[in-house]
């Protein structure tokens, strides 16, 4: 399929009534993109999650203005936990490489990396709590505290959503006889997701560490 | 540039193809079917038949009767408020904080519970499938999981009913400070549940809105192009994008609002006194809540209007037996208005105090948006125009959204200007307007929809004298409520107070008041009757032959009358046309369906949109 691309001012302006247009028009088959619907699907949250984050980092900006705030000192932990990510996100991309050449075996053990190392850094995140609360840093001591908690608790979240589908990809694998097609996609929009999150992670913890 | 270089490529090759065939009968060429077909899941038992159920029509129609469900409580808690108003000091169940509780419940529930998960969650589900030519949504279990999210906010919203202190009475625009101050109603629990529910509705949401963009945008049926798609389509299709990029504002706020209630962070919680005791909370800005809510808020408006001025459309086009007029220009100005009602939120703000600069900018952008949405109301005169008007019932309920959506717009013209907006804000003109204009405009189509729709969903007509009286007496009903309501805004009643006692604004006011009151009791119960309708109709009703309305759009066109499960045979439809042809000039039949190709209508001509 060749690709289609969307160009919506073309679009709105065709003239379906000249003959000409309509000829074109009966041959549509009725997909305006050419992804899949899975690729799309993905998109689509992967923009309701930027609106998500989007809002919340102009509330930090605005609340950040105000004299009381008084910024965190970012733990050592914090830097492990995102180098644990960025590995994770190299991992995945592995994965998908290996499961592109058709390796799944390989594939297979690079998703249980993956799978370990999210864990890694959830475990990592829920310490990093543990060492602010036991030094008296709560989420109402101060608003940059808030938002590091509410942040931290969103991307983990997210994490979690994402690791729910990573689970049913893997599981994919040890089925006998899979559809290549579709676990090769599976495989694929999991990597996509991570790099997405990692990419979250840097602009929510580059924020905090910046401010 | 390359879809248009796809295209000729394709008829190109399907061209050689023919030629070099011996004989190439001159009919239209089928496009290879390149959307695979859907693996349904197909249900066994009752339970996953109607329960559980992943059939986007079922789950519209379950959709459907649980936003009835919980609007007939929202009505309810109107009348609650109208008899404290009509006649206060007179119902013994009726306080302050029962009228504060009514007045946000109904606010919450109207829109969002009612309006929103009607238009999109019923109407989005039932027609988008059928209309586009698919067999399902894409992702019907996602679909599934949508509505059940949505039945456990419903069920967390009444479950605040029934806590200590009540639901929220803080209004429904919920603003903090004091939704979670002491002293408000429902600051106990009821605003946590209320937070809840709707956090947990927008997640909902987010997934049925998932599956109705893409489900519009790929799975359509072959021939069925963009532009070839009914207006209602474009309607709920825009208005899901709105919501999908305007909900998260929403969600943004009440996670915030629930910290600060629950952890006692400042987010939005100022320094504050309370009871002579200082809060621990310090700094956090009130107006920020404002704009987090108002930039949901406002697209929210246009989620409901946008779906129904597609519904509108179509239904004018299919009673007035013509064209719908200027349909390009339909299409555009439901788009304009989308991408407009993004950056018009803080017209709901004036009164908070704002940069003069940043209230002209807000009020500038207010009155642009009048100019698609004008155009939108011409050209559905223009349609009734020399038109072959059929005065059904979804007929008059259109006509009476035309009028009652010229009078809100009108009123609405007036309140986005800052300096009239300032003095009316906080008044009844204000309840008339928004009640004109996103209460009972959309609730007018909903009404004509369901009337037009029901036969194809039950195979039976809704009783037509008791639609009628239901006609009539909501409409006449809506403008005895709020005529008079626009008034008192004007002698300067002042809204959300519980009780006017003999402030001398009321001297005029009292009467009015009561009238308004007995109006709304009236309204109410017709409602009930149509509800009654509804239900004995199911089964009572007058049977419907297929297609009774003789519409164009493909889903009165199914194998099945009413559609079943896969909602269309063996082969899906292929689509030639758009569907308003309709007394088109050259062509004996009175209608032509979207899957007649131009060779069974041969001398039928194509109209200029």
């Amino acid at each position: 399929m060749s690709k289609k691309e969307l160009n919506i001012f073309k679009l709105l302006s065709q003239k379906p009534w000249e003959a000409s247009q309509a000829a074109i028009d009966n041959e549509h088959d009725g997909k305006t993109l050419a992804s899949s619907k899975a690729r799309l699907g993905l998109r689509t949250i992967m923009v309701v999650s930027t609106v998500i984050f989007s809002l919340f980092v102009v509330s930090y900006s605005d609340r950040m203005l105000v004299h009381d705030w008084v910024s965190l000192s970012e733990p050592w932990l914090l830097w492990i936990n995102t180098a644990i990510l960025i590995l994770t996100s190299l991992v995945f991309h592995m994965a998908k490489i290996y499961s592109e050449k058709n390796n799944f075996d390989k594939s297979k053990n690079a998703l249980f990396l993956v799978g370990f190392l999210s864990f890694a850094f959830l475990t990592g995140q829920l310490l990093v709590w543990q060492h602010f609360v036991s030094i008296g840093q709560y989420a109402s001591t101060n608003p940059a505290n808030a938002f590091f908690y509410l942040f931290t608790a969103l991307h983990g979240l997210h994490l979690l959503g994402g690791l729910f589908f990573w689970g049913k990809t893997t599981q994919k694998l040890f089925t006998s006889n899979f559809n290549i097609t579709k676990t090769k996609q599976a495989i694929e929009l999991c990597a996509i997701y991570w790099h997405f999150l990692l990419i979250v992670w840097f602009i929510l913890f580059g924020l905090m560490i910046s401010t | 540039m390359n879809m248009d270089d796809e295209y000729n490529n394709k008829i190109e090759t399907k061209a050689a193809d023919s030629s070099s065939g011996s004989y190439a009968p001159p009919v239209e060429k089928i496009p290879a079917k390149e959307n695979a077909e859907q693996d349904l899941y197909h249900a066994k038992s009752f339970w996953t038949k109607w329960v559980f159920c992943q059939d986007a029509k079922v789950i519209g129609v379950q959709y459907a009767l649980t936003a009835t469900a919980i609007g007939m409580i929202g009505l309810i808690l109107s009348w609650g408020m109208r008899l404290q108003l009509g006649f206060p000091e007179t119902f013994s169940f009726l306080g302050p904080a029962t009228y504060y509780q009514s007045v946000t419940m109904h606010g919450m529930i109207m829109v969002i519970y009612l309006l929103t998960a009607l238009f999109l969650g019923g109407f989005g589900n039932y027609l988008i499938p059928l209309m586009v030519g698919a067999r399902d949504m894409v992702f019907p279990y996602v679909n599934m999981v949508s509505f059940w999210m949505f039945l456990v906010a419903v069920l967390v919203l009444l479950a605040s009913f029934f806590v200590p202190g009540g639901p929220t009475g803080a209004g429904w625009t919920l603003y903090p400070p004091q939704a979670i101050l002491p002293g408000t109603p429902g600051s106990e629990m009821g605003i946590v549940l209320m937070l809840v529910s709707l956090s947990l509705f927008v997640i909902g949401f987010t997934m049925g809105g998932l599956n109705y963009v893409i489900t519009i945008l790929q799975s359509r049926t072959r021939g069925m192009t963009l532009m070839r798609m009914p207006l209602t389509i474009w309607g709920i299709f825009t208005a899901t994008i709105l919501a999908l990029l305007a909900f998260p504002a929403l969600l943004v706020a009440c996670i915030m609002m629930t910290l600060d209630n629950l952890l006692g962070t400042s987010f939005f919680m100022p320094e504050i006194f309370t009871m002579g005791e200082q809060l621990g909370t310090s700094g956090g800005s009130p107006i920020l809540f404002q704009h987090l809510f108002w930039f949901f808020g406002h697209p929210e408006v246009y989620i409901v209007a946008l779906p129904a001025f597609g519904i509108v459309s179509d239904l004018i086009s299919v009673h007035a037996r013509k064209n719908v007029f200027g349909y390009r220009m339909m299409v555009w100005a439901i788009v304009i208005i989308g991408a407009l009602s993004f950056i018009v939120w803080a017209h709901h703000m004036y009164v908070s105090g704002m940069n003069p600069w940043f209230g002209f900018f807000f009020a500038t952008t207010t009155l642009i948006i009048a100019v698609p949405t004008a155009i939108k109301v011409y050209n559905w005169v223009l349609t009734l125009w020399r038109g072959n008007i059929h005065l059904t019932i979804p007929m008059l309920f259109s006509l009476g959204f035309i009028v009652t959506f010229v009078n809100g717009g009108i009123t609405g013209l007036f309140l986005g200007n800052v300096i009239i907006d300032v003095p009316l804000s906080d008044t009844y003109f204000v309840v008339a307007h928004f009640h004109m204009v996103m209460g009972i405009a959309p609730l007018m189509v909903v009404f004509g929809a369901i009337y037009h729709w029901y036969p194809l969903i039950t195979g039976r007509h809704l009783n037509q004298t008791l639609g009628k009286i239901h006609f009539w007496i909501t409409f006449v009903g809506a403008y005895a409520i709020y005529f008079p309501m626009h008034y008192l805004g004007f002698i300067g009643v002042p809204r959300r107070y519980f009780e006017m006692y003999d402030s001398p604004y009321m001297t005029s006011g009292v009467g009015l008041n009561q009238f308004i009151t007995v109006a709304a009791l009236i309204v109410g119960f017709t409602q009930i009757l149509f509800l009654y309708n509804l239900f004995t109709s199911w089964y009572k009703g007058e049977k419907s032959e297929r297609n009774p309305w003789k519409a164009n759009s493909l889903e009165w066109h199914t194998s099945d009358f009413p559609p079943t499960h896969g909602n269309f045979g063996k082969e899906l439809p292929v689509v030639y046309r758009w569907p308003y042809d309709f007394s088109v000039p050259g062509s004996d039949k009175e209608y032509i369906p979207q899957d007649v190709p131009s060779s069974q209508v041969p001398t039928a001509k194509a109209e200029r949109t």
